[in-house]
C-alpha cells in the first residue's frame, strides 16, 4: 500500500463557474458519500479544507534568527485549498478517487505518493 | 547441447535475437521481481553470458527461455548480495510458489501477457507522451538510451533523464503493471496505439538504420495477436503495413521525396498491400469503425489502383467523410479536401482549403501551392511553396518544395 496526497489547488486566475444553491447541495453530498465510501474502505487517513492564503504565516530563519511574516509563503495566484490523505494499492485506485473528487468539487486534484519512510 | 554447424552464432546474430527477445524478457523479469531496473540489468547481463556462449556452444532451442531463465539466476545471485536485495527477494519468495518457470515454453501464454501489461505501463496516462514513446522504445523493442535519443534528435543525456525520471515516477507513485480492466481499456488503448503510431512516422522521418518502422510494426503485430477483439489494433496495423509497402518509393535515388502520384508503384511491396488488405476487409466486416481503420481503409484504395489516375477517388471523398465525423480536426479535412481536388477540380479543393486554421502547418502551405499551381495562380503558388518550404521538417521535403514541389503529374 502506498500513501497518496490528493491536493486541491484552487488558482485565483482560473476560479471555477460559481455553483449555484442546488449544485452546492449535491457536491456536498457527493462529497459526503465518497468520504463515508473511503472510510469504510480504509482508504482515508486524513482530509481538510484550509482557510484563504491570506489566514498564513510564514516562519524562517534568517541570520540565525526566526523572522515571522504575514502572508502566504509563495507568491503565486494558485494556492493549496484542501487536501486529502490516502492509503492505496496502486496509482489508478488513487487516481479514480481524485477524479470522483474533482468531480464533486470541479476543481484540480493533484495526486502525489508519500515516500516509504513516511509515517502511517 | 551439441552445437551443429548451423547453429554457430556471430555476435550480429546474438544482436537481431536481442532485438526479439529483450522485450518479453525484461518484461517477463519486471512481473518476477517488480522492479524495472532490475530486470533491464538482469536481461542486459543475461545477453552478455549469450554473447559468450552461444557462439561457441551454439543457439539453445528457445533461446528467449533461456534468456529469461538466466536473466532471472543472475538477479537473484545479485539481488542475494545486497540488503536492499534481499528485502526484495523476501516479496518475490511470496509471490513464487505460484508461479512456474518463465522459461519453460508452457509459459508462452502468460510471458505475453506480460508485455501487455509492460506496455500498458509504459504507456500510463500519469506519464508525458515523450515518456511513453521513450520508455515502449527502451523496454519493449530493446533500443539503447543512445539508440532511443538518435530517434527523436535529443542528446543522450537528456533522454537518459527522461528515462530515469519516468521509471522513477512508475515506483514512487506505484503506477500498476497491469492490463487495464475493460472499462478503462478504449481510453488506455488509445495512448498505446499512438505510441506506436508515433514510433512509426518518426522511423518515417528519422535516420533509416533506427529501424523504427519495422519496430512499430512488430509492436503492432504483437498488439494485434494479443488483442484479437479490438478492432483498431487491426486497423493500426493495418495502416502500418500499407503505408511501409510504399516506403522505398516514398524518396527518390536523390533522397528527395516522391509524392503519391509519382511513385514508381512497381516497387510497393505487394505482400504487404495484401496482408494490409485482407486486414482491412476483416475490419470492415466487423463494423466498428474508428480512426485507424478508416486510414487503413483510405490507404488500400490507394494501393488497389495501377496508377494514380485510375485511384476510385470518389470512394476516398467518402472515406474522408467518415474520419472527419469521427475525428473532426483540420488536418483530416485538409487531407479531404486533397481527395476533393482529384474529384471536382482544384478550384473546388482550394476553396475548402483556404477555410482551415492551419497556418502554421507546413503541409497546408504546400497543398495550397499545388493547387494554386494547377489553376495557373503561379505567383501565389510559388509564394506558397516558399512558407512550406521555410517550415519543412527533413532537408528532402524542403529541396523538393524550393523545387516548386517539381511540375508533378
Amino acid at each position: 500500500m502506498t500513501l497518496y496526497m490528493l491536493s486541491v489547488h484552487s488558482s485565483e486566475d482560473a476560479a471555477p463557474e460559481p455553483m449555484t444553491n442546488e449544485e452546492m447541495q449535491q457536491s456536498h453530498q457527493q462529497l459526503g458519500s465518497l468520504e463515508k465510501e473511503m472510510k469504510s474502505s480504509g482508504a482515508w487517513v486524513f482530509s481538510g479544507r484550509l482557510h484563504e492564503p491570506e489566514t498564513a504565516t510564514v516562519v524562517r530563519m534568517s541570520e540565525g534568527k526566526v523572522m515571522t511574516t504575514d502572508g502566504p509563503f509563495a507568491e503565486s495566484r494558485e494556492h493549496l485549498g484542501g487536501f486529502y490523505i490516502i492509503e492505496a494499492g496502486n496509482l489508478d485506485a488513487a487516481l479514480a478517487l481524485a477524479s470522483r473528487v474533482t468531480a464533486a468539487i470541479r476543481t484540480p486534484i493533484e495526486v502525489r505518493p508519500f515516500t516509504d519512510e513516511s509515517g502511517a | 547441447m551439441s552445437p551443429g554447424p548451423d547453429r554457430l552464432l556471430d555476435e550480429a546474430a546474438v544482436g537481431r535475437i536481442f532485438r526479439e527477445e529483450s522485450g518479453r524478457s525484461v518484461a517477463a523479469l519486471i512481473r518476477l521481481f517488480g522492479d524495472i531496473d532490475v530486470a533491464e540489468d538482469a536481461v542486459q547481463e543475461a545477453f552478455a553470458v549469450a554473447l559468450s556462449r552461444w557462439p561457441g556452444d551454439g543457439l539453445p532451442p528457445n533461446p528467449g527461455g533461456w534468456i529469461v531463465t538466466t536473466a532471472r539466476n543472475r538477479a537473484v545471485d545479485r539481488l542475494r548480495r545486497e540488503a536492499r536485495g534481499r528485502e526484495l527477494l523476501g516479496e518475490v519468495a511470496v509471490l513464487s510458489p505460484g508461479t512456474p518457470d518463465p522459461g519453460l515454453p508452457e509459459e508462452e501464454g502468460r510471458v505475453q501477457d506480460d508485455r501487455l501489461r509492460l506496455i500498458f505501463t509504459c504507456c500510463h496516462p500519469a506519464l508525458s507522451t515523450e515518456a511513453h514513446v521513450a520508455l515502449t522504445l527502451r523496454l519493449l523493442c530493446g533500443l539503447s538510451t543512445r539508440e532511443v535519443a538518435r530517434c527523436f534528435l535529443v542528446a543522450e543525456h537528456a533522454m537518459a533523464v527522461r528515462l530515469v525520471r519516468a521509471k522513477r515516477k512508475i515506483k514512487a507513485a506505484r503506477i500498476p503493471y497491469r492490463v487495464p480492466a475493460d472499462r478503462e481499456l478504449p481510453d488506455r488503448l488509445r495512448s498505446v496505439l499512438v505510441v506506436v503510431y508515433l514510433v512509426y512516422t518518426a522511423g518515417l522521418n528519422g535516420p533509416p538504420e533506427a529501424g523504427l518502422c519495422r519496430e512499430a510494426i512488430r509492436l503492432a503485430r504483437i498488439l494485434a495477436t494479443l488483442m484479437p477483439d479490438e478492432p483498431e489494433v487491426a486497423g493500426l496495423l493495418a495502416l502500418l503495413l500499407l503505408t511501409e509497402s510504399r516506403r522505398a518509393s516514398r524518396t527518390r535515388p536523390d533522397g528527395s521525396l516522391a509524392l503519391l502520384g509519382e511513385q514508381d508503384r512497381g516497387r510497393w511491396d505487394h505482400a504487404l498491400i495484401e496482408e494490409g488488405q485482407a486486414i482491412v476487409r476483416r475490419c470492415l466486416h466487423r463494423n466498428q469503425p474508428g480512426v485507424y481503420q478508416i486510414q487503413a481503409a483510405i490507404n488500400a484504395v490507394h494501393a488497389d489502383a495501377a496508377t494514380f489516375e485510375q485511384t476510385d477517388w470518389s470512394q476516398i471523398v467518402a472515406l474522408y467523410d467518415q474520419l472527419l465525423a469521427v475525428a473532426p480536426t483540420p488536418v483530416v479535412a485538409l487531407n479531404r479536401a486533397v481527395a476533393v481536388g482529384e474529384v471536382d477540380g482544384p478550384a473546388a479543393a482550394l476553396a475548402l482549403v483556404d477555410e482551415l486554421p492551419l497556418d502554421g502547418y507546413h503541409p497546408f502551405h504546400a497543398t495550397r501551392a499545388d493547387l494554386l499551381r494547377r489553376l495557373g495562380r503561379t505567383s501565389e503558388a510559388a509564394a506558397a511553396y516558399e512558407r512550406a518550404a521555410a517550415m519543412a521538417p527533413t532537408d528532402a521535403e524542403r529541396d523538393f518544395l524550393r523545387l516548386g514541389g517539381r511540375a508533378s503529374r
